[in-house]
């Protein structure tokens, strides 16, 4: 079942064409890898999806909804956690999520047994009462992920999540995130490749705002004739089909 | 009830902020003190009447309110600078929940800065009336101004800008331009028509006025809707400007 549908998605600045006749589907459940090198419109896309900026052409559904004509109503479903951390750094944890949860209109008792969850979830227990300002990158990383579930979004969009961590940060936000996937669709950007191989179910690879392929891990590898997924990666990249 | 969540966050990081509220509600003190102290030097029937702490205090309680301008340009520049605003953005708070969420933990700020001022001026001599309870009231009229005069800024400028004009611009227009430490007559000219062009003289003289029980005087000398034109224009500026900045298009 399609769950984001991309048609022809465009963006232009002045001169820059960021974006350029993106066409794809994702599937309801997927853990899908947008990839590419920077400036590759990764982003401009995650923005045009979670109604941050407006397509200068094109459209896109999400559960059924076009981005053009119901934003208010992707925003109910949807969640993102931007490539820096978006958090409110002089509360804690908890208070982060409560106000989250306010947000999202939740009740009380329901926000309380979700936090309780993500925090089981991901492993944010010791923290839970700790100013963000106290708190390594792994950490924040980690509770800003956790305030993109708090009202169970049928679409997460996950900008760099590990971007600026060490590598046992990495590794731990990695776990975290393949202890939700399946339970809803997520669109994620990174420049770990090897980790992303591991995690998505399919990709995208972009460049200069154009999409060169979409496929599995081994489709990408087969296009390109090479038994690495980064070496199958660079090697599209480098030839571009844009 | 979403603007309650996102302004229960505004005031926590309000009140976790010591330096601005220090200069918000610290500074004000130390200048009725100063002032007053320097009054009672001059000699009776010499120097300037706004050194009274009857015209002094609606004077340092409009100064004092020309912190609100830094600390919401500084909030809203911040969350800009931060990607915090950007996830909001994907939610479904709407303009008017911000706007509510930045604002209204700055009007309890404000309250504070005329008690804190008042109960002061009553230790340095003021006498207790009940238009002192009228003119802090009156008071939260500036103090939307000053408020969304700092949410307009902080949509354009960012932290260090906002810093930099709110922090001494705005406080040093309001010092000079509202009559609070010395008559605009006493210069006259183009600075006298200025001051009067713009609010913060309107905003003492409304002050003072409801101090003294001039209540027809408040509405005929036209001093409140000057300063309520003020108000309504900056605060749908401000939203004007924050709903289509915020939706990058």
């Amino acid at each position: 079942m399609t769950e984001i549908k991309l048609s022809s998605l465009t963006k232009r600045y002045k001169d820059l064409t960021a974006v350029d006749g993106l066409s794809l589907e994702v599937e309801k459940g997927e853990l899908f890898g947008l990839l590419g090198v920077n400036g590759a419109g990764k982003t401009t896309t995650i923005k045009m999806l979670s109604t941050l900026t407006a397509p200068t052409s094109g459209d896109a559904e999400i559960g059924g909804y076009s981005i053009l004509s119901d934003p208010q109503k992707i925003r109910e479903m949807i969640a993102i956690s931007p490539q820096e951390t978006a958090v409110a750094e002089n509360l804690t944890a908890r208070e982060n999520l409560r106000m989250m949860a306010g947000i999202y209109s939740m009740e009380k008792d329901a926000a309380d047994k979700k936090i309780s969850e993500l925090c089981e979830a991901l492993g944010l227990r010791s923290v839970m009462d700790k100013r963000l300002k106290k708190m390594s990158g792994g950490y924040k990383r980690r509770v800003s992920i956790a305030m993109a579930l708090i009202n169970s979004p049928s679409v997460l969009f996950l900008d760099e999540p590990t971007l600026g961590l060490d590598v046992i940060a990495r590794s731990e936000l990695w776990d975290a995130i393949k202890a939700i996937k399946g339970e809803l669709t997520i669109i994620l950007t990174t420049h770990y490749l090897e980790e992303a191989e591991e995690m998505c179910d399919r990709f995208a690879v972009m460049k200069d705002g154009k999409l060169i392929t979409v496929g599995s891990a081994e489709d990408i590898k087969k296009e390109a004739g090479e038994d690495d997924f980064e070496a199958a990666f660079v090697k599209l990249v480098k030839e571009g089909r844009s | 009830m979403r603007w309650l969540a996102f302004t229960k966050r505004t005031a926590k990081e309000i009140i976790l902020d010591p330096l601005t509220i220090a200069f918000g509600l610290g500074m004000p003190v130390a200048l009725l003190l100063l002032l007053s102290a320097i009054n009672s030097g001059i000699p009776e029937g010499y120097g300037p009447s706004n050194f009274r702490i009857d015209n002094l205090t609606p004077g340092v309680n409009v100064f004092a309110m020309s912190f609100l301008t830094l600390m919401a340009g500084l909030l809203l520049a911040k969350d800009r600078g931060s990607s915090l605003l950007q996830r909001l953005l994907t939610t479904p708070l709407t303009a008017v929940d911000y706007i509510v969420g930045y604002t209204l933990p700055l009007l309890p700020i404000a309250v504070c800065q005329g008690v804190i001022c008042y109960v002061v001026a009553l230790i340095m001599g003021l006498s207790f009336t009940g238009n002192i309870f009228l003119s802090i009231l009156i008071s939260l009229i500036p103090a939307l101004f000053f408020t969304s005069l700092g949410l307009l800024l902080g949509t354009l400028l960012n932290e260090k800008q906002v810093g930099g004009i709110c922090g001494a611009l705005v406080t040093n227009l309001t010092a000079w331009l509202s009559g609070a430490w010395f008559s605009l007559d006493m210069v006259g000219g183009a600075f006298k028509v200025i001051g009067q062009i713009l609010p913060f003289y309107h905003a003492v003289e409304m002050q003072k006025a409801m101090l003294h029980g001039d209540f027809s005087g408040i509405l005929t000398e036209g001093h409140i809707w000057v300063v309520l034109a003020y108000t309504v224009a900056v605060f749908v500026l401000a939203i004007v400007l924050f709903t289509s900045k915020m939706r990058e298009k």
